[in-house]
């Protein structure tokens, strides 16, 4: 009976990595992002032993010293090395984007995948708060449910993933929709699979490629929210270095010591930038491949 | 009225599915208070009985209401009205395991799930857990349909269609049914795919003593795979019996003038009245007499009454003049 | 019928699609033509290159993701391959229409049928939207469609498969083309409705003198339908002859696999006829002949590709198959 059956071969994990290379070498600005990227998450992962300083430690007799050999930022105004805490606070700022945009996906996700395959009152009553959500301003919301919350790290990344949330809903729900009308959800229907066996393994599965292109898009503005959180006080506190912050303080000293605000300036706009260049460059190596298939 | 017996009927065994009168319909264009102004009567009173062993094949166009029959033996939908009864007791534990293979292989495996989940999903959704029961299952129903197990852990785009096809039947196969419900198995499928699958059809069903409920819109596979051919029309059930008899010597005009349009090898095309009406009336206001009436040639008084089927054990038609 | 110039000639056409790290070799010498007036029938299975051929006649392929290794192909006395955009628009739809085999994709959704057919007639025929009008309420008529005027106030989802067809018949004969090229026209569609289909197709052709390339993978409706036949496999003709005498006389073994192999050929329960093996991998052809490896006349000859020969001296009737013509008649 068995007719001896040839599938098409897969490619071996090494031709999958040569591909993908050859991929991202044809788009110079994806590497260029993809180098920013992996910089910028070099810095926080290694700040401890590339910081030149401990980034709170105060020295007063060299407050607000420019650029040099040995402070290579220069120093704010209580005399703390800026390099240093520039790198630590790509901990906090690119931590907080990072950890904000998986959140708001998965949860966002989640819940729209569930609309989707519930539906009726579950699913108008879910739209409708999240339409409500869209309505008002992002950041004035986030303000207003940081403020509300208290200042703290913590409540700045709470606001802003809540916020993020209705983005998602509405991308998943309207992927699940269309997941639902395939073959293989109706199949497993007669199977009698309840709504989570659903959910999980057919309907998120199918829906992703779209929610991670959206995903890779998001967290350079998830990094930018969380800089302007810092930057209007709600975010990270002092003595906690965050860029963010460090911009907003800098302002007052501008004028004659250029390099406080810039350089965290700086940072925060070369890492959504690179981050940004990344997700376009993901977007484009998941969608014509997809559509080659 | 009696039907010539010429060809031998296969034994077959009890009856292990019954149809009585079952009716479907859908509310639709529901008005504003969310009530059904309307509805589509997809099916309208079907007699069946389905005998264990046996491969009963459904054949008839689209808008006649197999789908939604496929649907109801599956369990997705409930009958408006009449009654649907299984020989061990209603569908739940210790009954007739009914699975279903679909007709489009390319949709109906979920593309990001390797396919040895694929295959004994059935058995998942039932609260199988064990990853290497199911990984042998899977081996051993993949064995069985000519898939090699060192491929259990691809995924589905890396298959052909018509291997792909075959896994589906795995997978209809790994809880092991007693009803297998083809859906256009091969509808989709290159002709020379479809031979091979049509074999391994044959040969499960003679190795397992699997019963077929063979839907499809393809005479010849129906009379290649059929012991008993049921044809449907707009909801109901038209002509029934011995799937040689009614392909052969069909008597229902609905039922020649399908198989008449069926393209034959060597048969020319003739040319004939163009005009007549080729459309099915729709199903929301279901016509007074028999269904049939306004495209039919061979009509006269009697038929603006609804019509019964009348006839022996191997032919019933539901005409008062064929029958 | 005049055998003066073909309509559509294809001659030794190579084309392959560039991938990563290789080509899919999607034709191989193919060559094929039809002439004025009658209907020429393509067969083949996935991966024949059917599809392929029929939509670069029209030159509806993505410009840049082909290219042809060997071979041309004209239409009507033009060659195709590299004609410019602006002749492309004059010939499509006017000198030449094709139909698909979804009508639903081909029309578009959101609009009235009557303003999509307006939209082509008036484009190949400079005339008045009411005289376009008329012409698309004739048309209709001719279709033995009873209700023209509704018919075109309707949308496309509005109508079923079977009138939607009908519809993209008399949009392709609006402009009495003398080639028709249709890709599965009746495929999507319920055997009682592509009997109408195709009666009317037929009509209309003879007609107007329309000349009709018909792509499907049914032998049956091939053998009612058309007058010469030609069948494919990995991107190649394998045979081509007289419908009548490729049917009842198949000389290459993948045209008598892909007969036998019909259910009609065996008797109720019997297993059918298989042709071992599967489609070999078009990336990855092998040299010689692509059929030797399930093929079982296969020999040692078969390692050389065999080219199309003319059996018993008539031009018409030829097949790429190294096995002499003795030796299969039976």
């Amino acid at each position: 009976m068995s007719v001896p059956l040839t599938a098409i071969p897969r490619p071996q994990w090494r031709e999958k990595l040569t591909y993908l290379t050859w991929q991202i070498r044809r788009s110079p600005l994806t590497m260029a992002g993809l180098l920013i990227t992996l910089m910028v998450v070099m810095c926080m992962i290694f700040a401890p032993w590339l910081a030149s300083h401990d980034p709170n430690t105060l020295n007063l007799a060299e407050r607000l010293a420019p650029p040099s050999a040995e402070h290579w930022f220069g120093t704010d105004e209580v005399g703390r090395d800026l390099f240093s805490r520039v790198l630590y606070g790509s901990q906090q700022s690119v931590g907080v984007g990072l950890f904000v945009a998986f959140a708001s996906c998965f949860i966002g996700g989640l819940l729209g995948c569930f609309s989707g395959v519930i539906g009726g009152r579950f699913d108008a009553l879910t739209m409708r708060l999240m339409d409500i959500m869209l309505s008002v301003p992002s950041l004035v919301l986030i303000m207003a449910l940081a403020a509300a919350l208290g200042a703290s790290l913590f409540n700045a990344m709470l606001a802003i993933t809540l916020v993020r949330i209705p983005s998602y809903v509405r991308l998943a729900r309207g992927q699940a929709l269309g997941i639902r009308q395939m073959g293989y959800v109706k199949a497993a229907e007669t199977f009698g699979a309840q709504r989570w066996h659903m959910v999980h393994w057919h309907v998120a599965r199918n829906a992703m490629p779209p929610l991670l292109v959206q995903l890779s898009l998001d967290i350079g503005s998830a990094i930018l929210m969380a800089s302007a959180l810092g930057f209007i006080g709600l975010g990270a506190q002092q003595p906690t270095a965050e860029w963010g912050a460090m911009v907003a303080t800098g302002r007052n000293y501008i004028l004659d010591n250029w390099w406080y605000s810039t350089f965290p300036g700086l940072a925060i706009l070369i890492t959504a930038t690179g981050f940004n260049l990344l997700g376009d460059g993901v977007r484009d190596l998941l969608d014509p491949r997809q559509q080659g298939k | 009225m009696n039907s010539a017996l010429i060809y031998p009927v296969k034994q077959s065994g009890p009856e292990i599915l019954k149809l009585a009168d079952v009716r479907v319909r859908f509310p639709v264009s529901n008005d504003w208070l969310g009530r059904p102004r309307g509805y589509a009567h997809a099916l309208n009173g079907i007699d069946l009985q389905v005998r264990a062993g046996e491969t009963l094949g459904i054949v008839g166009e689209s808008g006649c209401g197999k789908s939604t029959l496929a649907q109801l033996l599956m369990g997705l939908l409930k009958p408006s009205s009449g009654e649907l009864s299984w020989a061990n007791g209603s569908k739940g534990e210790g009954s007739s395991n009914v699975q279903i293979v679909f007709q489009d292989p390319q949709s109906s495996l979920n593309p990001r799930l390797p396919i040895w989940r694929i295959i004994t999903e059935p058995l998942y959704a039932r609260g199988m857990r064990s990853r290497e029961q199911m990984r042998s299952i899977a081996a051993k129903v993949a064995a069985q349909v000519g898939i090699r197990p060192e491929y259990l852990d691809r995924f589905a785009h890396q298959f052909s269609g018509g291997q792909r096809q075959r896994i589906a039947i795995a997978r209809a196969l790994s809880s092991d049914p007693d009803i297998i419900v083809l859906d256009e198995p091969t509808s989709a499928l290159d002709i020379s795919v479809q031979a091979q699958i049509l074999n391994l059809l044959a040969e499960l069903q003679q190795a397992r003593n699997l019963t077929y409920i063979l839907i499809s819109h393809n005479v010849s596979v129906v009379r290649h795979m059929a012991d008993r051919v049921a044809v449907m029309y707009l909801g109901q059930i038209v002509e029934l019996g011995n799937a040689a008899q009614v392909l052969d010597q069909p008597r229902h005009p609905y039922t020649r003038l399908l198989f008449e349009a069926v393209p034959r090898l060597g048969v020319p095309l003739l040319a004939e009245q163009v005009a007549a009406p080729t459309e099915l009336p729709g199903n929301r206001k279901l016509p007074e007499g028999c269904f049939f009436l306004e495209r039919c040639s061979a009509s006269r008084e009697g038929c603006k009454q609804p019509q019964v089927m009348r006839g022996g054990e191997h032919q019933r038609v539901r005409c008062h003049v064929m029958g | 019928m005049t055998h003066s110039q073909p309509v559509l000639a294809i001659d030794n056409l190579s084309l392959e699609f560039p991938a990563y790290k290789s080509s899919v070799k999607a034709l191989n010498g193919v060559s094929l033509h039809v002439n004025p007036g009658e209907i020429v029938g393509v067969v083949g299975e996935s991966g024949s290159g059917k599809s392929v051929t029929a939509m670069l006649s029209m030159r509806l392929l993505p410009e840049r993701s082909y290219r042809i290794t060997s071979g041309s192909l004209s239409m009507l006395n033009r060659d195709m391959l590299s004609a410019p955009e602006k002749d492309l628009l004059k010939i499509r739809g006017r000198d030449a229409a094709m139909i698909f085999q979804e009508p639903m994709t081909a029309l578009n959704p959101t609009r009235r049928i009557g303003r999509q057919m307006l939209d082509v007639i008036i484009h190949h025929q400079k005339i008045s939207a009411a005289a376009a009008h008329a012409k698309a309420v004739a048309l209709l008529r001719d279709m033995h469609i009873a209700s023209p005027e509704q018919v075109l106030e309707s949308y496309p989802f509005e109508l079923s498969g079977g009138m939607r067809q009908r519809v993209m018949i008399a949009l392709a004969f609006s402009c009495e083309p003398q080639l028709l090229i249709a890709d599965e026209p009746t495929t999507a569609l319920d055997v009682t409705v592509q009997r109408q289909v195709l009666l009317l197709l037929r009509e209309k052709a003879r007609q107007k003198g329309t000349a009709i390339l018909l792509i499907t993978h049914d032998m049956a409706l091939v053998s009612q339908f058309c007058d010469r036949v030609y069948v494919m496999y990995t991107g190649a003709v394998v045979e081509q002859g007289l419908t009548a005498d490729v049917m009842s006389h198949p000389q290459h073994p993948y045209t008598r696999g892909l007969l036998s192999g019909l259910p009609e050929m065996v008797e109720p329960g019997q297993p059918l006829l298989t042709i071992p093996g599967q489609v070999p991998n078009l990336a990855r052809l092998p040299t010689g002949c692509t059929f030797a490896e399930r093929c079982v006349h296969a020999m040692p000859v078969c390692g050389e590709r065999p080219v199309l020969t003319a059996i018993n001296r008539d031009e018409q009737r030829k097949t790429a198959c190294w096995l002499p013509q003795q030796e299969l008649s039976q």
